[in-house]
């Protein structure tokens, strides 16, 4: 593989690194702040591609779906947080990952139901339809930059909120001890509520804005899914700059892993996992708060 | 809790019960099985990434039968239809379902290679004739070939056979093969390498990815990376959309050409738009094939269904044509099942493909066209291989 | 306890007399449920009675069935007494191997590396030459239970299944009904309701666990082999997180901790997919929504009902 080569992987590894911490930082943080896990957490990224399907076919523009499917899915949160997932904090873990699990399956059978299961694909706006010539042979996708620079900005956006912000002072808080910070007068059920609702519309918003380099399919969830938790357990639960080191680390692995040993490519990540398992049986980076 | 463990207990020894119960009222099945309706079964996928395909084949296969007067050896039909997702986790189960609960007479699917293979071993163990109108796994009318198994569309090797005799011809050294990691894929990618590198060139690299994902990104950037003399690819329904225009997208169409099995370009060219122009297929069917039974066909079907027939409605008006045959020749009696499967096997359809025969392992014999996009069409340029049997390795017909 | 001895040997009998009324059909439905009733004992060894919970269980049920998938010659038949045990064997080692990493964590992370255990253990078969792909393997020929000259049984006939079958869940209960009732069972018991006691007692816990973990792999196993010999066909998905959570559903219908529970838990399951599915194509939305209202409305959760159930019924023993 020549210099240029290298470089273009590292920079699809790196693309590839940052979508899945955006899914991964929701998840990670229901878990660190709430300790719910939470495994319906992928069916919200297919939510968010397929809404941005069916919204940017009504408005023709994708921009516009895109925010409107923010919106839509920070609602949703609110409701799934307060119908379902407020039950179970005091609950154990079994309990939370069948009523996930169940979740789960009532998400992917509404989606058969309202908008089938063929598979999708999303037009990629106009401006951002064109590619940059890198080499004699290969041009880059302008619009896979600019995703890699939204996942950017978001992740710079949620370190400032959660060590910058008075929202955030109370969900590390949070974290920590739940009853003492509820005692101090801060509405805790609020902030759980805002917080899960925050991570509904990560994992929703990193599908939408996916969607149009990765189709939308009903397998999507589930395998976006899997990967997040191969993420937030070499990451270790709860911290989210465990979450952006193993996503990079996995989105390098995956990729480098696709072309230089293809017939063991969907392996690679689980072999890294366990590597990583046995040094730190609990992740690389002990959770936030 | 204990309570609770009771009732369930009891419940769990009622449903078995309840389920002895139930298969008492069974009914038996049809004995009389010349008088009455034939069961067909039709085991195809109406959802999922081939649901296109799924409903093109059902549509061939029933307008063969309207053309046929709506029955076949005289007698009437009752559909039976099941969707199989694609999914061969489930194929057995469904196969089952429609041969042991709903017995039907004859199966016909599927779209899969995966699926097909345990619909084709479901169907070996209960004898049920089976006509295949797509999936190509090689090894069905190979090795696993038997008297009440047969195939109306291709074996997947031949296409990829006929691109590399075809590529091998055109002088070119070295290739690259991407395709998803399912036995039609590996299949047609093993059949072009055979002849590609028989006619004195070089596969490079072999890349795969699981099916059905479509993030193609990091091969793209190999295969620059690689800059071979041709791409060899097999996709198919939506993901033959992705490919092409991420293959453009990307720029290598100006520098590196790309080719592949038909499915590339069938039925896709809508959605893959100007990305798909020039590109060079091989498929046992092409545009503005100019003969009789073609243009009688494509507009019966343009006037039935309002839409333009692909391959796969070929394939299903076929296994139709087949079955036709085979019923008149034993006059409607499905009992008279050796005279009923030599009728089939000796069969010469007018195909609008062209002239369609089965060997030995009850495989297709046609004629592999090389076809070029231009505009919205598969134009045919020329015949790259004539009369292509696949040799029915390890068939003990 | 009449009562239930009374229930108990009814719902035998109906098992035992079973196919000699039932359409082939029904009889290989049925034993599909009896197979899936000993993957559920298995899990219930590692979840109701040593309380690990693990989403990964139905790695060793695939690595039991592509055992046989990949041991099966492909132009002649294979032999059941060599097979089988292989199999076992197969899922014992691969359970003692993620053992080794996942027993030294708790609570969720147990759940998490047991899932992406599992799924590495997918991909190995989905996308490697391992495992053959997506499409599976198919068995062209039923294993035979020859030894020697004699073949005691035809597993080409579906009752002769359904009773090899029948025989081999009653063999897995009893041996995990011993089990529970010696020192090691009472001292897994003992992990599940404390483990800081029990390590401070003395116990090398982590070995009780690991052990505990390798078992319920192997009996796993067995029930992947013999799901593989019914249908003569496997594939990855065999090993998907979705059969997983539906073993996890089984053990909550019929009542974690309890043998008999297991079992029941495989029947309803199968009874309830069977139900929902003749109600509609989308049956697996009802079935979400059944899970999640379980969850919900059983206040306090599953293992207060429990309590509640044994506070009224007083006398009664919880776990057999």
């Amino acid at each position: 593989m020549d210099i240029y080569s290298l470089l273009i992987q590292l920079l699809n590894g790196v693309q590839y690194g940052l979508l899945l911490f955006l899914v991964a930082s929701g998840l990670t943080l229901i878990f660190g702040i709430m300790g719910i896990i939470n495994l319906a957490h992928g069916s919200f990224y297919m939510v968010g591609a397929y809404m941005a399907f069916t919204l940017a076919s009504l408005t023709g523009n994708l921009f516009v779906a895109i925010v409107v499917g923010i919106v839509l899915s920070v609602l949703l949160g609110i409701v799934l947080e307060w119908a379902l997932f407020s039950h179970l904090y005091k609950r154990d873990h079994l309990e939370q990952v069948l009523l996930s699990y169940g979740l789960i399956l009532v998400f992917e059978e509404l989606r058969s139901l309202i908008v089938g299961n063929d598979v999708h694909g999303v037009a990629v706006p106009a401006i951002f339809n064109w590619s940059i010539p890198l080499t004699a042979t290969l041009s880059y996708p302008v619009y896979r930059l600019f995703m890699s620079a939204v996942c950017l900005a978001l992740a710079g956006l949620l370190y400032v909120l959660i060590h910058r912000t008075r929202l955030g002072m109370m969900i590390r808080a949070g974290a920590s001890n739940r009853e003492m910070v509820s005692s101090l007068g801060l509405n805790i059920n609020l902030v759980y509520r805002l917080v899960f609702a925050l991570g509904v519309a990560l994992a929703a918003f990193a599908g939408m804005i996916a969607a149009p380099v990765s189709s939308v399919y009903p397998g999507m969830g589930t395998q976006v899914l899997i990967i997040c938790f191969v993420v937030v357990v070499i990451g270790g639960i709860g911290s989210i700059w465990g979450a952006l080191f193993a996503a990079l680390l996995i989105g390098l692995a995956d990729t480098f892993g696709k072309v230089l040993i293809p017939e063991a490519a969907g392996v690679t990540v689980y072999l890294l996992m366990a590597a990583i398992l046995l040094w730190r049986p609990e992740g690389l980076f002990k959770r936030v708060g | 809790m204990e309570a609770k463990r009771n009732v369930l207990r009891h419940v769990g020894a009622i449903a078995a019960v309840g389920f002895a119960a139930a298969s008492l009222l069974l009914p038996v099945g049809d004995a009389l099985a010349q008088q009455g309706k034939v069961k067909i079964g039709l085991m195809l996928p109406y959802t999922g990434t081939f649901a296109a395909l799924g409903t093109a084949i059902t549509n061939g296969f029933k307008l063969a039968v309207e053309e046929n007067g709506g029955k076949v050896g005289g007698r009437e039909i009752e559909y039976f239809t099941v969707d199989d997702e694609s999914d061969p986790a489930k194929a057995p189960d469904n196969a089952n379902k429609l041969i042991k609960r709903d017995q039907v007479d004859v199966l016909v699917g599927t779209v899969h290679s995966g699926v097909a293979l345990a619909m084709s071993k479901v169907a070996r163990d209960n004898n049920t004739l089976l006509i295949i109108p797509n999936a190509g796994a090689d090894d069905i009318t190979g090795p696993l070939c038997a008297a009440n198994v047969f195939r109306t569309s291709f074996s997947n090797s031949q296409m990829g056979i006929a691109m590399g005799k075809v590529m091998a011809e055109q002088k070119k050294k070295t290739a690259v093969t991407l395709t998803w990691k399912y036995a039609a894929g590996d299949e047609s990618v093993g059949g072009f390498k055979e002849s590609f590198e028989a006619g004195g060139g070089k596969v490079v690299k072999e890349l795969s990815l699981p099916f059905p994902q479509v993030e193609f990104q990091s091969y793209l950037t190999e295969i620059a990376a690689l800059k071979p003399d041709v791409v060899y690819v097999f996709f198919a329904g939506g993901g033959a959309v992705k490919f092409v225009k991420d293959y453009a997208a990307a720029g290598l169409n100006k520098t590196i050409p790309l080719v592949g099995a038909g499915f590339l370009t069938d039925g896709t060219l809508e959605a893959q738009g100007e990305a798909a122009q020039g590109l060079l297929t091989t498929l046992h069917y092409g545009d503005g094939l100019n003969n009789p039974k073609n243009n009688a066909f494509r507009a019966a079907y343009m006037k039935a269904f309002k839409s333009e027939p692909d391959v796969y409605a070929v394939q299903g008006y076929d296994a139709a044509q087949l079955l036709i045959v085979g019923m008149n020749a034993v006059k409607g009696d499905m009992g008279k099942r050796a005279e009923l499967v030599a009728a089939m096997g000796a069969a010469k359809l007018d195909s609008p493909r062209g002239s369609l025969a089965l060997n030995k392992g009850h495989n297709p014999i046609h004629d592999i066209y090389l076809r070029k996009v231009e505009g919205k069409e598969n134009k045919v340029i020329g015949v790259a291989v004539k009369n292509l049997t696949d040799p029915p390795r390890g068939c003990k017909l | 306890m009449n009562r239930k001895r009374i229930a108990l040997g009814a719902a035998l009998v109906a098992l035992a007399l079973f196919p000699l009324a039932g359409a082939t059909f029904y009889t290989e439905l049925v034993t599909k449920v009896m197979i899936l009733a000993i993957f559920a004992l298995s899990l219930d060894l590692l979840v109701g009675y040593t309380g690990l919970v693990s989403f990964g269980h139905a790695a060793f049920y695939g690595i039991g069935a592509y055992a046989l998938g990949l041991l099966a010659p492909k132009y002649e038949a294979a032999n059941l007494w060599l097979t089988l045990p292989a199999a076992v064997l197969a899922a014992g080692i691969a359970a003692l191997a993620v053992g080794v990493f996942v027993v030294r964590v708790k609570g969720i992370y147990f759940i998490m590396v047991t899932l992406a255990f599992a799924q590495m253990f997918y991909f190995i078969f989905h996308d490697t030459k391992i495992g053959r792909g997506s499409d599976g393997i198919s068995m062209n020929f039923k294993p035979v239970a020859a030894i020697g000259s004699v073949t005691p049984f035809d597993l080409g006939n579906a009752t002769h299944v359904y009773y090899f079958v029948l025989v081999l869940l009653l063999a897995v209960f009893a041996f995990l009904r011993v089990i529970l009732r010696s020192p090691f069972g009472r001292a897994l018991m003992g992990i599940r309701s404390n483990e800081h006691r029990m390590r401070s007692l003395g116990y090398p816990v982590y070995w009780y666990k690991l052990a505990s973990f390798a078992v319920a792999g192997a009996l796993a196993g067995l029930a992947g082999y013999l799901s593989a010999l019914q249908f003569g066909f496997v594939n990855p998905e065999l090993l998907s997180w979705h059969q997983s959570g539906n073993v996890l559903l089984m053990l909550i219908l019929g009542g974690i901790g309890s043998l008999y529970g297991a079992v029941v838990g495989a029947f309803a399951f199968v009874a309830l997919a069977e139900i929902f599915q003749a109600l509609t194509r989308y049956w697996q939305l009802l079935l979400g929504a059944t899970i999640i209202l379980l969850v919900i409305f059983l206040p306090g959760g599953l293992a207060s009902v429990a309590a509640r159930f044994r506070r009224t019924l007083t006398g009664e023993e919880d776990h057999e």
